[in-house]
């Protein structure tokens, strides 16, 4: 297992480094670049030379990836030039990961505290009207684009009705203390109940937008897999036993039916990012989706670079985990 | 009776319980609330959106809008605009004068100012100001790091290029005297712009302002610029919590001038224009800038104020001389002039307010010249004299950038399109180029790709150098005019009338050139002047457009 773990590791390391070498190479050859990041409408041919040269643009591309991974390995992955003009790329990074932490977890919880109910019930109903209803909701939530849903829910919500915040993680007036970077914990480790309530109230809506589809998912596996248990014979010996609806349901049915959920929603929190980046960009949260959003509209290379690095790695990351795992869960699986 | 079962899950439960709240008061008690009793209040706070984090908050190392906008509130310069124009007036120096030369300027400076560290403004913080803008080293020389310097005084003291500046003198407590190599009509107007603005000495040195670093493929800024900006404004620097994307600046209590009503004036940043305005519907913000000219009739129907500036740009169809040989006859470019319906595109694609150009500088601004030669709609002249000129089968690649808006250039490819419409009209072949304007429009433009290019120009201060002298004073300049027989000439005449120390000479000067410009060289084809809107809440009170686009906050109020 040990082996294996290492092995996976150095894998990964191997994967980093072909991808920082590719994404370095193609960021470079697409137009525009930090120069004229830098440099804006004002720039003139002469000032372009000065600041390539300075900037060693002009020395020759594998030279300056040495130096970019030089750099990178002390933690120095340069400074933004577009979504916080100054500020050290991995500033960035570290200012902007909490917050889409906090709207991942609403969402994922989101999702699960409606996604299992509501599907083990549309199982148990299954050609009522509740499970019709459910499986043509799950279908929409598939179905409708992210940024739509997200217009649509802050359009109805923030502008016409007022009753949520349109835009950011916190109100500008409030002075919040920040702790740990998630706002609404923070609220709560210092007492200030306005801040967290707040908090919360500016992640209600990115966070509907955001657990739509793993929502639909999740129900869909959980209706599914209840379906497929509600069919075993264990169910049916433990009803002959005698066992009481609710002990049968908790016990067997739905303790069983989980194996598959779990897996999903695991799966789903991995791909919480795809979605993020256009939720945060249309409620204007300041996370690491609004990042890349402005990253490539900006065309902020180190920003860039970080966030598809990182993202990677954390990709590459869930999947070993997820391969671990499957030999801790079921001995059956065996690694070599 | 309890299984053991039940009493293993019971134990399991009461210890992860135990543990969950010990970590929970534990964190608690290391978290305390670092509020003042004032926390919370959100009373006499102005909340105004901006499109995108500022680059810092020192300006003279800055380029960018957005800086501008908040060191405008924060610091102030030897001069300053008179609300409302871009006429220059005193601010920190009550008055001033100068040698006949027009290289030595006495500056006499307001009583009583101090920085908002305490520090006393007087005239060695004026000289400390300068003797930092001109003894930059190292990164800090680079043109995009001290751009405005580079712009507009040149070199700085290591020599490699001439300066503008030659030194500082303190000659009381109150009179500084600049002097300078030559003179230029840019002073002391350029001094009322926010790189320009006086800085408390005291503080960059603690903080170490002049400390910028080559990082990576971009430049790493020291903290005085991102945490402890100091100036004399009316409101001081409080926080930047950049994970909110919020700027706060507090009222500054022992401002020199009328103080503001404002406790708190906040910069929300919100990149994406639609969330702006939703935000201003929901009443989260009072304010934003630049709103999309199609929305300005909805907005006002809703009761916002829609503040409109007076036109103080330029907006030109680019020629670039350098490729094809056709653009380099005078003919050839007059056609394609008379080719353009300049009037239509302004009903239909500029917002209310924007006026047809009839050259590079607004009509505001001193040097302009009423009798320049005209250039009417008339597609069948252009085609004449593209006959005359050889040129009926003139092809040109004409370039026009996406993902951008400017104030005065609002949807370009709108714009593109009408443009192109009336260009093929006259028999011109159109080969179309778009590139993203951070993704290689400006770049493929500087480097002489497009013969034709959509691009203009917001007025800094109230000079004709400004507008004509940053496009053609340098003869290897985005037209490519070096190319051009008279491309030396049209230089060397712009540094002879900026130079030119008797203002009403300029200015005679200045109104030759530009008659010279459109009818005996016409490099562009000046379009329009726009007029850029801000919009606010309707209890927003005593906001004063500004045309060069620096409103100051300061006399603001809310209800």
């Amino acid at each position: 297992m040990l082996r294996y773990t290492v092995r996976r590791l150095l894998q990964l390391l191997g994967v980093v480094l072909v991808l920082s070498m590719l994404l370095f190479g193609w960021l470079r050859l697409l137009p525009g670049g930090p120069v004229s990041a830098l440099l804006g409408e004002r720039a003139t041919e002469e000032s372009r030379r000065q600041l390539t040269a300075q900037l060693g643009l002009d020395q020759p591309i594998f030279v300056q990836y040495g130096k970019f991974l030089g750099r990178a390995l002390s933690g120095d992955f340069g400074s933004s030039t577009g979504v916080q003009p100054g500020d050290a790329a991995l500033e960035v990074f570290l200012q902007r990961f909490p917050a889409t932490l906090e709207l991942s977890f609403f969402a994922i919880v989101l999702a699960v505290l409606f996604g299992i109910p509501l599907g083990y019930l549309a199982a148990r109903r299954r050609g009522t009207w509740l499970d019709n209803l459910g499986v043509v909701g799950s279908l929409v939530g598939v179905a409708v684009p992210v940024f739509f849903l997200a217009f649509l829910l802050k359009y109805v919500f923030a502008v016409e009705l007022g009753w949520l915040p349109a835009s950011g993680r916190q109100t500008g007036g409030i002075d919040a203390t920040r702790v740990t970077g998630f706002f609404v914990l923070d609220g709560l480790l210092t007492r200030e109940w306005d801040a967290a309530w707040d908090a919360l109230q500016h992640l209600v809506l990115p966070a509907m937008a955001l657990a739509t589809i793993p929502f639909a998912v999740v129900f869909r596996i959980t209706r599914a897999a209840v379906l497929d248990v509600l069919d075993e014979d264990y169910v049916r010996t433990a009803e002959s036993k005698g066992l009481t609806t609710p002990v049968i349901r908790r016990r067997h049915v739905l303790r069983n039916a989980m194996l598959p959920v779990v897996t999903t929603i695991g799966l789903q929190t991995g791909a919480l990012l795809a979605g993020a980046v256009l939720t945060e960009k249309v409620f204007a949260f300041p996370g690491l989706g609004e990042a890349l959003a402005i990253g490539f509209e900006r065309r902020d290379y180190p920003v860039l670079q970080l966030l598809i690095i990182v993202a990677a790695m954390v990709y590459v990351l869930v999947n070993l985990v997820v391969d671990l795992s499957y030999a801790v869960i079921d001995p059956r699986v065996r690694v070599r | 009776m309890v299984n053991s079962r039940t009493a293993r899950t019971g134990l399991r439960r009461f210890a992860a319980v135990g543990l969950t709240t010990a970590v929970a008061v534990s964190m608690a008690a290391c978290a305390e609330s670092q509020r003042g009793e004032q926390g919370g209040k959100v009373g006499g706070t102005l909340t105004f959106a901006a499109a995108g984090h500022p680059k810092l908050f020192d300006p003279f190392y800055a380029s960018d809008g957005e800086t501008f906008r908040v060191a405008r509130q924060i610091f102030e310069g030897l001069t300053g605009f008179k609300p409302g124009t871009a006429k220059v007036e005193p601010a920190l120096a009550e008055r001033w004068d100068h040698s006949n030369d027009g290289k030595t300027w006495t500056f006499h400076l307001k009583n009583g100012v101090k920085f908002h560290d305490g520090t006393d403004f007087d005239a060695d913080a004026v000289c400390k100001n300068f003797e930092r803008w001109y003894n930059q080293t190292g990164a800090g020389t680079n043109a995009a790091v001290s751009q405005y310097w580079v712009d507009n005084f040149g070199g700085f003291a290591d020599g490699a290029k001439p300066s503008l500046y030659k030194s500082c003198t303190v000659k009381d407590t109150h009179t500084a005297v600049v002097e300078l190599t030559a003179s230029t009509s840019k002073f002391p107007d350029l001094l009322g712009m926010a790189p320009f603005s006086m800085q408390s000495p005291t503080a960059m040195e603690t903080y170490d302002a002049n400390n910028v670093q080559v990082r990576g493929d971009s430049f790493e800024y020291p903290a005085y610029g991102h945490e402890h900006p100091t100036g004399t404004g009316p409101f001081k620097f409080s926080r930047y919590d950049k994970a909110n994307n919020i700027i706060e600046l507090v009222r500054f209590d022992d401002y020199h001038g009328e103080k503001t009503k404002l406790d708190k004036l906040v910069f929300k940043v919100i990149p994406d224009e639609t969330a702006r305005k939703q935000e201003l519907q929901s009443g989260a913000i009072d304010g934003y800038d630049l709103p999309n000219p199609s929305d300005w009739a909805a907005l006002e129907q809703a009761g916002f104020q829609v503040i409109k500036r007076e036109p103080f740009n330029i907006f030109y169809l680019g020629i670039t001389q350098k490729n094809n040989e056709k653009l380099r006859d005078l003919k050839v470019r007059k056609a394609l002039y008379h080719a353009l319906n300049r009037e239509q595109l302004v009903k239909s694609q500029l917002p209310a307010g924007a006026k047809v150009a009839t050259q590079f500088i607004p009509e505001s601004v001193s040097g302009y010249e009423p009798n320049v030669e005209k250039y009417d709609y008339d597609p069948n002249k252009a085609k004449q004299l593209l006959a005359e000129a050889g040129a009926s089968d003139l092809t040109v690649n004409f370039f026009w950038p996406s993902e951008v808006t400017r104030p005065y250039m609002p949807n370009p490819r709108d714009i593109f399109g009408a443009l192109r419409t009336d260009l093929e009209a006259v028999g011109v072949k159109v080969n179309a180029v778009t590139k993203p304007w951070n993704g290689g429009y400006l770049e493929d433009i500087d480097q002489g790709q497009a013969d034709l290019f959509l691009l203009g120009w917001t007025g800094d201060m109230d000079t004709p150098d400004n507008f004509i002298g940053t496009f053609f004073a340098d003869p290897s300049n985005r037209f490519y005019t070096t190319v051009a027989p008279w491309g030396e000439e049209l230089s060397a005449e712009l540094r002879r009338a900026d130079s030119e120390p008797d203002e009403n000479k300029r200015e005679q000067m200045y109104k030759e050139l530009n008659k010279k410009i459109m009818s005996d060289y016409l490099p562009g084809l000046p379009i329009s002047h726009s007029a850029p809107a801000l919009v606010v809440t309707k209890d927003v009170r005593g906001l004063v457009p500004s045309p060069l686009t620096s409103e100051e906050f300061g006399p603001v109020s809310k209800g």
